[in-house]
C-alpha cells in the first residue's frame, strides 16, 4: 500500500499532515505557560467603531481543545491519506478537512464573540462540504443540507444572543464578559435561551439531535474528526466558554441537566439498537455530548474536572474507534454487526486498538476512561439532585459498556457469521498509526494521569470557576467509595446487557420504533417549505409585467401619498409668479407627450410620445442651467427609444382590438403617482433649502479638485466611491441582461466571406 | 429592411460620434461632459452602427467583446481609486501631476494636468460604453 499513499501527491497528501503536526507542536510548547495561569493573546482592531476586535487568546479551555483538534487532526489527515488513497478528488478532501481544522482552531481560540461566530459558521460550512463529499449520492447531499440548516439556524439564534450579550456587557471581549458575569442582567433569560439553541444544535442535544447520525454519510475520517472529536463539541465548548457568565442559576442548572441527561440516555438506547457499527458510534457520541452538557450544568470542582477529563478521554477513544471502524470497513467492505467476525487473526493491530479504545469507553481500570467515569460519579454525589444525575449517568454508562462490547468484541473475537465482501487483511500503517496511538494514550494517561491533570484539566477548571476553585484529583485508586461501587454496578449490568444484546436490540427496536421520527418530520417540514415557496412565487412572481408594474406603482402611491395625508404634510398652494412663457411651453410639450402615450393604440407611437416627454424634461434641465444632466437625459432617452423600439416592434398592438380602450384603473393609478410625486416635490421646495453642500462644492471644486465642472468633479472626485459602486451596478446589470437575452452564441463575422450582409 | 442611406451614413456618423465621445470625456472636468456622457455617446454610436449595418459587422468593428470592455473599465476605475493608496492618501482621493507650465508642479497656465481622476473617468467611460453596447448587441441579435 506504500505506493497508494504516493498517489495523493506530496502537497495534498502530506502537507496537511505537516501543518497539523506543526500546530500541535506549537500548542504543546504553549502548555507550560498556560498551566502557570497565563493566557497568551494577540489581537487586532477589526470594527473599532463597534468595539469588535479580532483576537486569539490561549487559556486552559482553548488549549485543551486546540491540542485535541490539532493532534487528532494530524492523525486523521495521515489516516485519510491512506483511506482515500488514489481518490480522484483527494486534494479537495484534504483542502476541506484542513480548512475545517483551521476554522475549528479559530473557534476555540477566538477572544471575541463576533470572531467566534465567524469561525463557528466556517466550521458549519466546511462540515457541510465534508458531509456532502460523496456528492453523487442524493442521500449524502440531503444529509449535508440538513446538517447545514440545523446548525446554521442555531448559529443565527446564537448570533442574536451574542449581540444581546455585547449590548448587555458593553463589550464583545469574552474575558471581559466572563469577568463581569451576566446572571443579574434583565436580559439573562433571553441570552440563555439563545445560547442554548446555538449550543444544542451544534452539539446535537435532544430534540435537535437528528442531524448528527445522518452526518455519518461523510467518509469515516470525517466522522471521526468532525462529528465525534471536534466540531460537535463546539456547542459544549460554547457552554464551557460562557460558563462563568451564565452558570449558577436555576435555569442553567435545570436546562443543562435535563437536556443533557435526556440526550445521554436516549442516545445510549439508540446506540444499543444499531446494527451498523458507525451508526452505533454516532449515537454513543451523542451520549457523550449529553453527558458533557449535564456535567457543565453544575459549578462544582468535581463536575468541571469530570467535564474536562471526559472531554479528553472521549475524544481519544471515540476518534480511535471511528478510525478502527473505518479500517474494518476499508478492509472488509462492510460495517454490519451481523456479518462481521473473526477479524482478530487477519487484523491483529486493529483489534488491539479497538480493544484498548473500547476498554477506555467502557470505563475499565487502568484506562483514563475509568478515571473520568469515577469523577463523574463523584460529582453526581455533590450535585443538587444526586439521585437524578447518578441514575442518568449509570443508565448511560451501562449501555456504553454494552456498546463497547458490540464494537470491539463482536467483529474481532467472535466467529465469522458469513462470507465478507472482501477478504480481510491488515490496514496500512498510516491507517493504524492514528487508532493505535490514540488508544494507547488512553492507557498511558490512565496509568500516569499527571500531565492530563496539570496541563489540561486544572487550567480548564480554574478558568471556569475562578482561581479559588479546587479541581478533583485524577487517580486510579480513590479508595472504596460510592463511585467505585457505582463503577462495579455499571460493569456488571453492562456485561449483562451485552450478553443479552440480541433480546435488548429487539426490545429497543419495538420501543424506539414506535416513537415519532424527527427525521421524517424534517423531510415533511422541508417539503412544506418548498410547497410554500412554490405557492408564494406563483402569486408574487406571476410573470405578467403589468401586475409587477401595477404593484410597484400602488406601493409608491400609497407610501408617498398615504404618509403625506396621514401626517398632514400637504404643501401650501405654490407661488406661480415667476413662471415664464418658456416654462409653460415645455410643460405643454411634456403634457402632450404623456397624454398621447396614454391614449394611443400603437406601441411605436407610445414610445415616440414618451421620448418627447423625456426630451421635454431634458430641456427643462437646460433652462435651469444643468447641462450635464440634460445631456445625459437626452442620450438616455435616445437609447431607450432605440432599445425599446427594437424589442417592442415584435410585440402585438397595445390593444388587441385595434382601437384604444379606456383603462380607468390605470388612469387612476397614474394620476395618483403623478400627483403624489408633485405634492412631495412642492412640499420639499417649500422647506428652506440648505445650501451648505452646494456652497462647499462651489468653493472647493476648483481649488481642491482642479475642476470647474462641479457635477463631474463630484462624480469622479468628491464622490468617486459612490460612482464606483454605481458603475459596478451598471456592469452587473448589463451582464445579467446579457445572460437573460442570450440564448444563442454571438454572431462573429469571419473575414470577408463571413456573415456580411 | 436595411436602408442604404442609413448603412452608408452610419459608418461616418459612427466614427464622428466616437471622436466626439472622447472629446466629451476629456473636457468633462471643466466643461459639460465626462465619462458617463462620453460612454453613452460611444455606446449610441455602436448602436447606430449595429442597426444601420449589422450586429456582426459592429462586433467585428469593435474587435473585442463589449462586456469585456465594461469589466475592464470597472478594473481601471478601481485601479485609479487604489492609486491614492500608494501616496498614503485615502482611497479614491484624486492624485494630480502637472507637467510644464509657468510654475512647475502647480496648476498654472500651460501646465499639462494628469490625474488619477482622469483615469477613473476613463474607467467610467468604458463601463458605460461596454454596457450599452452589450445590451444593444444582445437585443439586436435576439430579436
Amino acid at each position: 500500500m506504500a505506493g497508494a499513499q504516493g498517489r495523493n501527491g506530496i502537497v495534498a497528501g502530506w502537507l496537511p499532515v505537516a501543518i497539523a503536526a506543526a500546530l500541535f507542536a506549537f500548542f504543546v510548547s504553549l502548555a507550560p505557560e498556560v498551566a502557570a495561569g497565563r493566557a497568551p493573546a494577540v489581537s487586532w482592531d477589526w470594527l473599532p467603531s463597534l468595539g469588535i476586535a479580532f483576537g486569539f487568546r490561549v487559556d486552559g479551555l482553548a488549549l485543551t481543545f486546540a491540542l485535541l483538534i490539532s493532534g487528532i487532526g494530524a492523525l486523521v489527515l495521515l489516516y485519510s491519506n491512506a483511506y482515500l488513497a488514489g481518490h480522484p478528488q483527494y486534494a479537495r478532501f484534504a483542502l476541506f478537512l484542513t480548512s475545517f481544522m483551521l476554522a475549528m482552531l479559530g473557534l476555540v481560540l477566538a477572544a471575541d464573540l463576533i470572531a467566534l461566530f465567524v469561525f463557528w459558521e466556517l466550521t458549519t460550512i466546511t462540515s457541510y462540504l465534508l458531509i456532502g463529499f460523496i456528492h453523487e449520492d442524493p442521500k449524502s447531499r440531503r444529509n449535508a443540507l440538513q446538517a447545514l440548516f440545523v446548525t446554521g439556524g442555531g448559529a443565527l439564534a446564537m448570533l442574536a444572543g451574542f449581540i444581546l450579550i455585547g449590548m448587555a456587557a458593553g463589550t464583545f471581549d469574552i474575558a471581559a464578559i466572563n469577568a463581569a458575569g451576566l446572571q443579574a442582567h434583565p436580559w439573562y433569560g433571553a441570552i440563555l435561551v439563545l445560547m442554548l439553541i446555538g449550543a444544542f444544535t451544534k452539539s446535537a442535544q435532544v430534540p435537535l439531535h437528528f442531524w448528527l447520525p445522518n452526518a455519518m454519510a461523510a467518509p469515516t475520517p470525517v466522522s471521526a474528526f468532525l462529528h465525534s472529536a471536534t466540531m460537535v463539541k463546539g456547542g459544549v465548548y460554547l457552554l464551557a466558554r460562557l460558563h462563568p457568565s451564565l452558570s449558577g442559576t436555576e435555569a442553567w442548572l435545570w436546562s443543562l441537566t435535563l437536556f443533557g441527561g435526556a440526550t445521554a440516555v436516549f442516545a445510549s438506547l439508540q446506540a444499543m439498537r444499531q446494527t451498523d457499527l458507525k451508526q452505533a458510534l454516532a449515537y454513543t457520541t451523542l451520549m457523550a455530548l449529553g453527558t458533557l452538557v449535564l456535567l457543565l450544568g453544575q459549578s462544582t470542582g468535581y463536575a468541571l474536572t469530570a467535564f474536562a477529563a471526559f472531554l479528553v478521554v472521549h475524544s481519544l477513544y471515540k476518534a480511535a474507534l471511528f478510525l478502527v471502524v473505518g479500517c474494518v470497513d476499508h478492509e472488509t467492505g462492510t460495517r454490519q454487526v451481523g456479518v462481521l467476525g473473526g477479524l482478530l487473526r487477519p487484523m491483529p493491530a486493529t483489534a488491539l486498538a479497538a480493544a484498548l479504545a473500547a476498554l477506555s469507553m467502557a470505563g475499565i481500570p487502568p484506562l483514563l476512561g475509568f478515571i473520568a467515569k469515577e469523577i463523574a460519579y463523584a460529582s453526581a454525589a455533590q450535585s443538587f439532585a444526586p439521585l437524578l444525575v447518578a441514575a442518568t449517568l449509570l443508565a448511560a454508562n451501562v449501555l456504553m459498556v454494552a456498546v463497547a462490547g458490540v464494537v470491539a468484541i463482536g467483529p474481532f473475537w467472535q466467529r465469522a457469521r458469513g462470507p465478507l465482501p472482501k477478504a480481510p487483511h491488515e490496514a496500512p500503517w498510516a491507517m493504524l498509526a492514528g487508532p493505535l496511538l490514540l488508544a494507547a494514550l488512553g492507557l498511558g494517561l490512565g496509568l500516569l494521569p499527571g500531565p492530563v491533570q496539570t496541563y489540561l484539566v486544572d487550567p480548564v477548571v480554574l478558568g471556569a470557576l475562578g482561581p479559588g476553585a479546587v479541581p478533583a484529583e485524577l487517580k486510579l485508586w480513590a479508595g472504596v467509595n460510592l463511585a467505585l461501587v457505582l463503577s462495579g454496578v455499571t460493569l456488571a449490568l453492562g456485561i449483562a446487557v451485552w450478553l443479552a444484546r440480541g433480546a435488548a436490540r429487539r426490545a429497543l427496536e419495538r420501543a424506539l420504533g414506535a416513537l415519532p421520527s424527527l427525521d421524517a418530520g424534517w423531510d415533511g417540514f422541508m417539503d412544506g417549505l418548498k410547497a410554500f415557496a412554490v405557492w408564494q412565487t406563483r402569486i408574487i412572481q406571476g410573470g405578467r409585467l403589468r401586475v409587477y408594474m401595477a404593484t410597484m406603482f400602488v406601493v409608491v402611491a400609497a407610501a408617498v401619498g398615504g404618509s403625506m395625508l396621514l401626517r398632514g404634510a400637504l404643501p401650501a398652494w405654490p407661488d406661480l409668479s415667476d413662471v415664464t412663457p418658456q416654462n409653460v411651453v415645455l410643460l405643454g410639450l411634456i403634457g402632450a407627450g404623456s397624454v398621447l402615450a396614454a391614449f394611443t393604440g400603437s406601441r411605436i407611437l407610445a414610445m415616440a410620445a414618451l421620448g418627447v416627454t423625456g426630451i421635454g424634461v431634458a430641456m427643462t434641465f437646460i433652462v435651469f442651467s444643468a447641462p450635464d444632466v440634460a445631456i445625459t437625459q437626452l442620450l438616455v432617452e435616445t437609447l431607450i427609444v432605440v432599445l425599446v423600439a427594437v424589442a417592442l416592434l415584435r410585440l402585438p398592438q397595445l390593444d388587441p382590438t385595434g382601437r384604444p380602450s379606456f383603462r380607468p384603473w390605470d388612469a387612476a393609478l397614474a394620476a395618483a403617482v403623478g400627483i403624489g410625486t408633485t405634492l412631495v416635490l412642492l412640499a420639499v421646495l417649500q422647506q428652506p433649502l440648505d445650501l451648505s453642500l452646494t456652497a462647499f462644492f462651489e468653493a472647493a471644486s476648483y481649488p481642491e479638485a482642479f475642476g470647474r465642472n462641479i457635477v463631474n468633479v463630484i462624480l469622479v472626485d468628491f464622490r468617486a466611491l459612490d460612482t464606483f459602486g454605481e458603475i459596478a451596478v451598471v456592469v452587473i446589470a448589463a451582464l445579467s441582461s446579457y445572460a437573460l437575452l442570450r440564448t444563442t452564441a454571438p454572431v462573429w463575422g469571419r473575414g470577408p466571406g463571413g456573415t456580411r450582409r | 429592411m436595411r436602408s442604404i442611406i442609413l448603412r452608408t451614413g452610419a459608418r461616418y456618423i459612427c466614427a464622428l460620434m466616437l471622436v466626439f465621445s472622447v472629446y466629451m470625456l476629456l473636457r468633462g472636468h471643466n466643461e459639460p461632459g465626462g465619462g458617463f456622457i462620453g460612454g453613452l455617446i460611444g455606446g449610441t454610436a455602436f448602436a447606430l452602427y449595429a442597426i444601420g449595418c449589422s450586429v456582426a459587422e459592429a462586433r467585428r468593428a469593435l474587435r473585442v467583446l463589449p462586456q469585456n470592455v465594461a469589466v475592464a473599465g470597472l478594473g481601471i476605475a478601481l485601479l485609479a481609486g487604489l492609486m491614492a493608496g500608494l501616496d498614503g492618501d485615502a482611497f479614491f482621493e484624486g492624485q494630480w501631476l502637472f507637467l510644464g507650465g509657468e510654475v512647475p508642479g502647480t496648476y498654472s497656465k500651460g501646465a499639462l494636468p494628469l490625474s488619477s481622476v482622469l483615469v477613473f473617468d476613463i474607467g467610467v467611460y468604458l463601463v458605460v460604453f461596454g454596457s450599452v453596447a452589450t445590451l444593444v448587441f444582445a437585443m439586436e441579435e435576439e430579436i
